[in-house]
């Protein structure tokens, strides 16, 4: 590890998208899971997402990235369709 | 982000300042309408009001092109002042006592994140019970914050201190907050002469501000204030250990070239009729001009006394009072706070642990709390108590009724 004449002054993070690098997927208490059945692509879940941690493939929702996401529920509760096509799972529930 | 001056010119003149009459706020308030900041954020606070109230005004009237962000708290100030700092913005700010301790959390963070801010202290008592008046128990208490600390002893020097911190904090091995300290009311609401400088030759002497991070640079995005965890906190806090370090040749190096501009020099320390004395008081702020004239008073009866002025603080100059108390048989502090359940004030306990292995008998006179004034009347017995061999009690208390 680097000493303290070679780390960034004041703990300054000097290069952009480190977050990428964080695991913050550990943190969830409840996670998202999305029914491919009902969504109905409006894409406000991958607006919402403060983590960026809906996939997108073809400008379509595929699914959660799991190491990323938190598990706070912003895309539940965002989610517009008429049966919610995101739910969130306790934890413990539903390991995939 | 917003600067406006040119770089600074490796030669300098004396310029002719103009000599005016101003109170300590106004002359702060004078030297921030010339520093021009980027962004201040203040809220009022006795006795520091009328300085933001006169700010407010160049503000209002045009004379700057500062963003003027009013704010519901101390705590909302300060960190308005580290987000534009952080932002690349030169910043400035200003507070006492009690507006001070609301923003302690602020204050810590603005020194950690190496915020490069400028705030004038006006030194008032931290309650309670409620008071408004002068000591440095404000000030003192934030010793150990990470500011770098400037007291003045008058006007002028309240002004010169604010330029000048400006590029002490901005050298690029600092970049670290600076408090310039006034004693409340005593100097901030009394009027004396003082020589302000034209505001071109201020502009050329702070120069530009030119961060070489900040956030708001689309070309280079950075995260400041991340969390820090056991990993690599203490790497940060040796780094702002080592940035104070610093900070004693950056203090030197502006003190020298705005002695080239002004005339007017500073040192850490200021010695007063030093040379063949026996013993001396070291004070500092306002009481400096009392003490001064009590020395005079006992020089003309031939007696061996001087004083030493402590101008900055923070970092504290050991070397320098090394040097000046080498001479001496006996030394009273003056401490304008109480440092409950220590041993003394605390300049007095700084002194004591610089004189660590050294025979020198040293008083701690504890004054003028909440404002209790201080005349010649009560700083001329200490003289005499020293110059008697009279050292005990080591800690006394100067102008309290027993």
């Amino acid at each position: 590890m680097k000493g303290w004449k070679e780390v960034p002054r004041g703990g300054m993070i000097i290069e952009k998208g480190s977050a990428e690098e964080y695991e913050t997927g550990s943190w969830r208490t409840f996670r998202p899971r999305w029914h491919e059945d009902r969504c109905i692509q409006c894409l406000r879940c991958w607006i919402y997402c403060p983590d960026s941690a809906i996939m997108l493939k073809d400008g379509k929702v595929i699914g959660m990235d799991y190491v990323h996401c938190k598990g706070c529920g912003i895309c539940a509760h965002e989610c517009p369709a008429k049966e919610k096509a995101i739910t969130m799972e306790e934890e413990t529930d539903g390991q995939e | 982000m917003a600067t406006k001056t040119k770089a600074k010119p490796k030669k300098r003149k004396k310029v002719a300042g103009v000599r005016t009459a101003m109170n300590g706020n106004d002359s702060v308030a004078e030297a921030f309408r010339q520093i021009d900041p980027d962004v201040v954020a203040a809220y009022p606070i006795t006795p520091q009001t009328e300085l933001m109230h006169k700010f407010a005004g160049f503000v209002s009237n045009g004379e700057v092109t500062t963003k003027f962000v009013l704010v519901e708290s101390e705590h909302s100030a300060m960190s308005c002042v580290i987000g534009a700092s952080c932002g690349g913005c030169r910043c400035v700010t200003a507070t006492s006592a009690n507006g001070l301790a609301l923003m302690w959390e602020m204050v810590y963070i603005a020194a950690s994140l190496r915020c490069p801010i400028v705030m004038g202290v006006v030194n008032r008592a931290l309650s309670g019970p409620i008071n408004i008046h002068c000591d440095h128990s404000d000030s003192m208490g934030a010793r150990d914050s990470g500011w770098i600390q400037l007291y003045s002893e008058n006007c002028q020097e309240a002004y010169d201190n604010t330029i000048q911190a400006v590029r002490i904090a901005e050298t690029p091995d600092v970049l670290l907050p600076v408090m310039v300290t006034l004693d409340g009311f005593i100097l901030s609401h009394t009027t004396e002469v003082l020589e302000i400088l034209p505001d071109e030759a201020v502009q050329e002497f702070i120069g530009e501000y030119a961060p070489d991070y900040y956030l708001l640079n689309p070309d280079h995005p950075i995260t400041v204030g991340p969390l820090d965890l056991p990993d690599y906190y203490f790497e940060h806090k040796r780094q702002q250990v080592e940035a104070m370090e610093a900070a004693p040749a950056a203090i030197t190096d502006v003190a020298a070239d705005f002695e080239k501009l002004t005339g007017r020099g500073y040192g850490f320390i200021e010695r007063y009729r030093l040379d063949d004395a026996k013993v001396a008081v070291v004070v500092l702020g306002s009481t400096a001009g009392t003490a001064k004239a009590v020395v005079d008073m006992l020089r003309e009866e031939g007696k061996p006394v001087g004083m030493i002025k402590l101008r900055v603080f923070r970092p504290f100059p050991v070397e320098e009072i090394l040097d000046a108390l080498s001479g001496l048989d006996a030394l009273a502090v003056f401490d304008r706070s109480a440092s409950f359940g220590a041993m003394g004030g605390p300049v007095y306990l700084e002194i004591l642990a610089a004189l660590r292995g050294k025979e020198l008998p040293v008083v701690n006179c504890i004054y003028g709390l909440g404002g209790r004034d201080i005349g010649p009347g009560l700083i001329r017995p200490v003289f005499e108590d020293l110059l008697a061999g009279k050292t005990d009690p080591r800690v006394r208390y100067v102008g309290v009724r027993e």
